[in-house]
């Protein structure tokens, strides 16, 4: 079969297996777009701006466990796709972005639309290709996905001149079956003797936790989390990117970890004795101070990059290897193995976490006049059962949603954690309601974030996507607005805005249902309805308290065991041991 | 510390600014960076000088490795090896120093490659603190040019970096 190399190119992403394209067009990729035009089986999603596309490509992506693909054309249309490509790179998310180039022989003669996109894009990529030559262009295509999708995952750019896709030139197509980098082996196994180690050093625990993040998720390992935790009976706590790993209404689950993670969780992480850390990578927001994190601990670490392993907290017994083997192979050792978790140690530890756990931390006042942003994502649970898929953007909304939505599956919360994205949530709302055509989709949101992306609720119309946009109406960045009261005397510079347009209006502009709810006891009648409307989208707008704050918090600099509560706990705060 | 990583990338457009990059976006010191095309003409050898702790350094040789177009690195500095490094100085001379410089060359083993009335060009290698020795023979007026490549080096005994 003779094809161009825009042919070749839809061709390869058939091959891949790919469903949706989310795209903008523009004049380097047109012969791409002609290519598209003439045939069905790879669909097109002509986004609204190109930002919009990577994040759709994203949770398209986070939602399938199956790589995004994007393409954008040259110069604007690929600096736009900057902020979505860096997202998806800070999560470790598969994607792949199809990038048109100004024609080789001009490229670096400052012409029409050209940017140096692989050198911009290279910090924020796992890795990125220029096609030089049509005759490489499947093979690049086919080692993009693969890198894309193996080991730790990430986005890959293919930068595409538009020569490369000239309808003139057409070679013998051929996409390969399997491919081999030489530079590039990412290990799958983990050692044996570390392993081992391991489970030793689990089994001898007096006081552990299970610490899980989005490694879990991304490697598929949830059946073998929850096998290992119920197994041994240790507590356990995630992550922002592991909610849903473990389910969230488990006695076991200690509730998220870290800035704003849980009492339980943060305390049982501070006097803990041994951890075991499932891909997570010792984020900031999760460690708090170093110098004070987990003193008493002696760490596990299960991850497959090996740069995640020591990064900034050192660990006692490293395994470089997926989630998946790794867990696999220490239920078999621990199964096989004659010691036991010792029962005495364990109940009195459980003992202590339920103490903590008493405090109640996550309540918050249910008999205000005013709509709590907490009741509304406590009402949204109940609404869907628990089994919405739910998007959201950043801010304090997306905390409360991390907090109030008990997740019970992987893949059904999608947020950006690493780069904090503003502008995420819809786009993100999109590309999972094409994915998952018949489960309900809910974006929360809040009025600044949903300005980022808000042209995209044309494309949900274009598309009929209907999700249900749950707007947390505080007229504040409340997240900015929450720092500045603790930190700068509650002076708010700049964290609120003057105009905010009229949000059930804009809604109807772009042919949706616009809901506008004041009073706490409109809330769950408003969420019914909406999602009784199921093949429309419905923006609801909550208005909402704004002095609400996210509790509990760890202040910047601050250790696991210094939390910010909003009322000072009753129950015994000081651990055993301090 | 002091480490000196040997690296076999790929001889691609762009894995030098991978590198590059790396160590500029996470801050990472370089102290000196010499590549060129080894035997096999579709790899390169790229020698990295850099400091830093046990933790950095860790780190350094981690990040490295997680670039696609990395085939291979070692850290020198974890075992005995040879490391040279090739200065050419231009130096001004007189009727009257011609002589002492020219002693000056042959003590430290190094050769005049270009002659003129008022200038020699010499050639030297060997260890970086062999090379500033010989710069700080002279004084500053009377050094018209230093160029040099940055240390290279390769490890003792019959191992080597290779596919
Ligand atoms: C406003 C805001 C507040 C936040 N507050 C919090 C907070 O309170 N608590 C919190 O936890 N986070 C919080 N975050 C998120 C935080 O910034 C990080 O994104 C998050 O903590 C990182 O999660 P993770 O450690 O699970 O790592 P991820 O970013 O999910 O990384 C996954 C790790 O797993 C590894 N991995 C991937 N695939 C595999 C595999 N197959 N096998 C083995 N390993 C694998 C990767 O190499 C990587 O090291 C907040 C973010 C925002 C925007
Ligand atoms: C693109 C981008 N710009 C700025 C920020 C910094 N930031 C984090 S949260 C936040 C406020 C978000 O306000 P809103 O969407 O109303 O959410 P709220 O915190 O009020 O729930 C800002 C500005 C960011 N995360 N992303
Ligand atoms: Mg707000």
């Amino acid at each position: 079969m003779e094809l161009s190399g825009g042919h070749i190119l839809v061709q390869c992403l058939k091959d891949e297996g790919v469903e949706f394209v989310f795209g903008y067009p523009g004049g380097s990729v047109l012969h791409i777009y002609d290519a598209i035009f003439h045939q069905d089986d790879v669909k097109h999603i002509l986004v609204r701006h190109e930002q919009a596309a990577t994040h759709s490509a994203d949770a398209y992506a986070r939602a399938t466990g199956k790589p995004g693909v994007v393409l954008v054309t040259s110069g604007p249309g690929a600096t736009n796709a900057v902020t979505g490509i860096a997202t998806a790179y800070m999560d470790s998310i598969p994607m792949i972005i199809l990038s048109g180039q100004v024609p080789s022989p001009v490229i670096g003669s400052d012409a029409f639309q050209e940017v140096d996109t692989v050198g911009i894009t290279r910090p924020c990529v796992k890795h990125n290709f220029l096609v030089k030559d049509v005759n490489d262009l499947a093979e690049t295509i086919k080692k993009a996905f693969y890198v894309a999708t193996t080991g730790r995952p990430g986005p890959v750019l293919v930068d595409i001149p538009k020569d490369i896709t000239d309808p003139n030139i057409k070679i013998p197509y051929k996409y390969p079956k399997k491919i081999s980098i030489r530079s590039y082996n990412p290990v799958v196994t983990g050692h044996k003797g570390q392993i081992k180690k391991a489970v030793d050093m689990l089994l001898s625990a007096q006081r552990p936790i299970i610490y899980a993040g989005g490694g879990v998720i991304l490697g598929e390992a949830h059946q073998e989390l929850r096998e290992l935790t119920r197994l041994l009976g240790y507590p356990i706590t995630q992550t922002l990117m592991g909610l849903g790993a473990y389910p969230a209404p488990d006695p076991q689950f200690l509730g998220m970890l870290g800035m704003h993670g849980t009492y339980e969780a943060n305390m049982a992480m501070h006097d803990s004795d041994v951890i075991l850390a499932v891909g997570a990578r010792f984020d900031d927001r999760v460690t708090g101070k170093l110098a004070n994190f987990c003193p008493y601990a002696k760490i596990i670490h299960i991850d497959v990059d090996p740069s995640s392993i020591s990064k900034t907290v050192k660990v006692d017994v490293p395994i470089v290897g997926e989630v998946k083997p790794v867990l696999d192979q220490m239920i078999e050792l621990i199964k096989e193995s004659d010691q036991q978790p010792s029962k005495a140690a364990l109940d009195s530890w459980w003992k202590t976490i339920e103490e903590w756990r008493s405090v109640n931390c996550l309540d918050y006042d249910r008999h205000s006049s005013l709509i709590k942003p907490q009741y509304v994502v406590e009402q949204l649970y109940q609404v869907t059962k628990g089994n919405a898929f739910v998007t959201s953007d950043v801010g304090q909304h997306q905390m409360y949603a991390a907090q109030y939505y008990h997740f019970d599956q992987p893949r059904r919360w999608i947020n950006s954690g690493g780069l904090g994205t503003m502008g995420f949530g819809l786009p993100a709302a999109i590309g999972v309601k094409l994915a998952h055509p018949d489960s309900d989709v809910a974006c929360i949101t809040g009025e600044a974030s949903i300005q980022m992306c808000i042209q995209e609720l044309s494309t949900a119309l274009q598309y009929n996507t209907p999700v249900k946009i749950i707007n947390l109406n505080n007229r504040y960045m409340g997240m900015v607005r929450q720092w500045q009261e603790f930190s700068y005397q509650s002076r708010y510079s700049q964290s609120y805005m003057d105009t905010i347009p009229e949000f059930v209006k804009l809604a109807e502009a772009y042919g949706h249902v616009g809901m506008r709810i004041e009073r706490p006891e409109d809330v769950k009648d408003a969420l019914e309805q909406a999602f009784a409307m199921k093949d429309r989208t419905v923006f609801l707008d909550f208005i909402t308290d704004r002095t609400e704050n996210v509790y509990p918090m760890i202040e910047a600099g601050k250790a696991h065991n210094d939390m910010k509560l909003r009322v000072a706990p009753s129950a015994p705060v000081d651990s055993e041991l301090s | 510390m002091r480490h000196i990583i040997s690296i076999l990338i790929e001889n691609e457009s762009g894995a030098l600014s991978r590198v590059a990059g790396l160590f500029s976006a996470r801050g990472y010191n370089i102290e000196s960076l010499t590549v060129a095309p080894t035997e096999d003409p579709s790899l390169s050898r790229m020698t990295l000088v850099t400091r830093g702790s046990n933790e950095i350094i860790e780190q350094i040789t981690k990040q490295l490795n997680k670039l696609i177009d990395v085939v291979k690195l070692i850290d020198l500095a974890e075992s005995s090896h040879i490391e040279r490094e090739l200065m050419l100085v231009k130096i001004r001379t007189t009727q009257d120093s011609r002589e002492e410089v020219k002693r000056m060359v042959d003590i430290f083993r190094g050769k005049i490659i270009d002659v003129t009335p008022n200038s020699y060009v010499i050639e030297m290698t060997g260890q970086s603190n062999k090379l500033d020795a010989f710069i700080h023979g002279f004084e500053a007026e009377s050094i018209i040019e230093v160029v040099r490549s940055g240390p290279t080096g390769i490890s003792r005994g019959e191992k080597g970096l290779h596919l």
